[in-house]
């Protein structure tokens, strides 16, 4: 178990190198840069602009810029936002519980539905409930996070008037500083009354959301997994020990299908960071991915190099919790 | 069969059908076996001769494609198909238990054998956490485990395929059972350690004076333990007779045949092959399954289902049952009713 870590760990340096590079570059891809975005149609004059790439460093050659970058991140440096001059870091802290809070959210709606769901269609094979599940799960995944959005708005807040358009808090209403920076936690602790559910209006569609990929391709997982281990002999076993079928399939069968499971659970969670970006435009939810749609705008490379690069090393990290959950609960490996 | 005294176990015409892409295929077709308090009962046949299918169905642990009848299938008294899932849970695991072909994959590779071992006592005993664990000790010894508390923690991926079938045993022993269906327990292991399981199973089978019913290749096997045989072929059953009455005078010419293709009889220990194969779903004759294989089979063999003999021809499913090696053809009335 030790010195699977240990590889494990040593295998994700060489994607953090890469991963440093490619950030680096695909920042750089984008036509124009922060100057002409901050200038825009109005001009320069040529002097003020030589002295401004002076200034961020622009006129450097590029390779000499990359292993600056490089080096601060090493020495844990992440730059400072070209736009707003404060460390690249500090404003990703400021916003990420935001988007960790999104994310952890749409991931929990889509496994408290998605492995029931899966469960239910793999027990009852063939039946309307699996078919319409299956459906349903397929129709979730192809369906385009934006329209998909755009339409729960629609619905639930313009045509019902059930939840809010935009943001995490009613911040007429309601002000408190942040503790945690969940807003569900901070708007407990403020004991100011309607603000929890305040907070929880806010959250609900956008969790939806980003959950509604994830949840259609746990509830596909779970379901081919658990149609693969009910046919095992030891399913068989359990059953003929007299067990009631609830513990038949959701001790023995389900212990084993969740197995494939959790590792698809932990790929979504990158899919569901990724995603976060786009539903944080749709619902101006002030998370990373918000801030990051707007670093390119204003070509703030600093911010979006640091930005992304912090974003997939998270994104890596859970990979590699994952993988380690992953040993942990199946025992085959762990003593192997 | 005893008539005086009502048997453990009673199955009158048990046929299994499953639903298949191909259309129903019949794995089991009307089978009768009884089996008496602590009477040991051989079932043997070729491989896909519908034994595991038979058995399974008697414990309902069939997966949904399979349509089981009967005319009976009791089980201690109590009527197994009337009982609801409920009832029937009840039974089974405690009175009536089952030991598995394949002793590796039939262990949870997620949970320890304790956890295995104790929870089919969970479920029937009343036994507290403590007495649990202290009689899963006693089995495991009782099995021949050594360092039974270590082996507890054990994970099934941790022991071997003899260990696990031991431990399996156990489990099917936890709750005292009446009887024991063990469907070719040693098959799957190691031909150096299948003899030593075999001792362990009989050894225990007669200790404790439960009922066992044995699916086996093992025709040596049969002969020095089962008191009765049972003789399948192609999901149906063409001879039951008492062991010493089958070997000395075999009533099926498919039984004789098996006989007669043993080396030097008891002692080839696996059921020897004899030239064809068992037919399959498409290639099922109109009369007798066997007559392609018969070297008795007449036109009337190929054409026309034969009928079942009675008692004193090992109820041979034959339009002429042997005697003496012989072809005898059937009195109509020795039809049973
Ligand atoms: N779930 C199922 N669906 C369809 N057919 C099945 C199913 N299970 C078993 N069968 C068929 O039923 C027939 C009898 O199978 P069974 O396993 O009872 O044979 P067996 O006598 O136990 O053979 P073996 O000695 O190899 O264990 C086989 O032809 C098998 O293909
Ligand atoms: S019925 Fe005919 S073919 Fe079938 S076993 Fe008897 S003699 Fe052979
Ligand atoms: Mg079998």
């Amino acid at each position: 178990m030790f010195r699977f870590f240990i590889r494990r760990v040593a295998l994700t340096l060489p994607t953090f190198v890469a991963l440093m590079f490619v950030t680096f570059v695909a920042v750089r891809l984008v036509p124009g840069d922060p100057i002409e975005a901050r200038t825009g149609e109005r001009g320069i004059a040529p002097e003020r602009l030589a002295m401004l790439r002076h200034e961020l460093g622009l006129d450097r050659p590029v390779w000499q810029q990359f292993l600056d970058y490089a080096n601060g991140i090493v020495h844990g440096d992440f730059g400072v936002s070209i736009v707003t001059k404060t460390p690249v870091l500090s404003e990703f802290a400021t916003l990420f519980p935001a988007t960790l809070e999104l994310t952890l959210c749409g991931l929990a709606f889509a496994i408290v539905l998605g492995i029931p769901a899966g469960v239910i269609a793999a027990v009852k094979r063939g039946s309307v409930f699996d078919h319409t599940m299956m459906t349903i799960a397929l129709t979730g995944y192809s369906m385009p996070i934006f329209w998909w959005g755009l339409l729960l708005i629609m619905f639930m807040s313009e045509y019902l008037g059930l939840t809010p358009v935009s943001g995490r808090m009613d911040l007429i209403n309601f002000y408190f500083e942040p503790v945690t920076g969940f807003m569900l936690v901070d708007s407990l602790l403020s004991d100011q009354e309607g603000a929890f559910s305040s907070a929880v209006s806010h959250l609900i569609l956008p969790a939806i959301v980003l959950g509604t990929v994830p949840l259609a391709v746990i509830a596909r997982m779970t379901r081919s997994s658990m149609l693969e281990v009910l046919g095992e002999d030891y399913v068989r076993t359990a059953r003929a020990k007299g067990l009631s079928p609830f513990r038949v399939v959701g001790l023995h069968a389900l212990r084993n299908a969740l197995i494939p499971v959790v590792t698809v659970i932990g790929l979504q969670t990158g899919t569901l960071l990724g995603g976060a970006v786009l539903t944080e435009t749709i619902f101006a939810w002030p998370g990373v991915g918000k801030w990051l749609i707007e670093s390119i705008a204003r070509r703030d490379y600093p911010a979006l190099q640091g930005g992304i690069m912090l974003i997939t090393s998270i994104v890596i990290l859970v990979n590699l919790i994952v993988d380690l959950t992953y040993v942990a609960i199946n025992p085959r490996i762990r003593h192997g | 069969m005893n008539a005086t005294s009502t048997p453990l176990l009673s199955i009158r015409n048990l046929s299994v059908t499953f639903a298949t892409g191909r259309g129903p295929f019949r794995a089991v077709d009307k089978v009768d076996l009884d089996v008496a308090a602590g009477e040991l009962v051989a079932i043997v046949g070729e491989s896909g001769s519908g034994k595991s299918v038979a058995m399974l169905a008697v414990m309902g642990l069939l997966p949904w494609t399979a349509t089981v009848t009967a005319d009976r299938l009791s089980f201690d008294g109590k009527d197994l198909l009337a009982l609801t899932p409920r009832e029937r849970r009840k039974i089974i695991g405690r009175d009536l238990s089952m030991i598995f072909q394949e002793p590796m994959s039939s262990l949870n590779p997620c949970f320890t054998v304790g956890f295995q071992l104790r929870e089919a006592m969970k479920a029937h005993l009343d036994l507290d956490k403590t007495a649990r664990q202290k009689r899963a000790v006693e089995l495991l010894d009782l099995v021949g485990i050594p360092e039974p508390e270590r082996r507890l923690k054990a994970f099934p991926h941790q022991l071997s395929g003899g260990m696990s079938q031991r431990v399996m045993i156990a489990m099917a022993l936890a709750c005292n059972p009446k009887l024991i269906i063990a469907d070719e327990p040693t098959t799957a292991l190691d031909v150096t350690i299948q003899a030593q399981i075999l001792d362990l199973l009989l050894r225990l089978q007669k200790d404790s004076g439960v009922g066992l019913v044995l699916i086996t290749h093992d025709m040596g096997v049969v002969a020095e333990t089962a008191q009765r045989v049972c003789v399948h072929y192609a999901g149906q059953q063409v001879e039951m007779q008492d062991t010493r009455g089958l070997f000395r005078d075999p009533h099926h010419p498919y039984t004789s045949a098996l006989l007669a293709a043993l080396p030097e009889r008891a002692s080839g220990r696996i059921l020897p092959s004899i030239p064809g194969v068992v037919p399959g779903l498409a290639d099922r004759p109109a009369g007798c399954l066997f007559s392609p294989r018969c070297r008795f089979a007449t036109q009337t063999c190929r054409t026309i289902p034969p009928p079942r003999a009675g008692a004193d021809l090992g109820y041979a499913l034959c339009h002429t049952p042997l005697v003496d090696g012989h072809p005898r053809a059937l009195k109509k009335l020795e039809m049973p009713a």
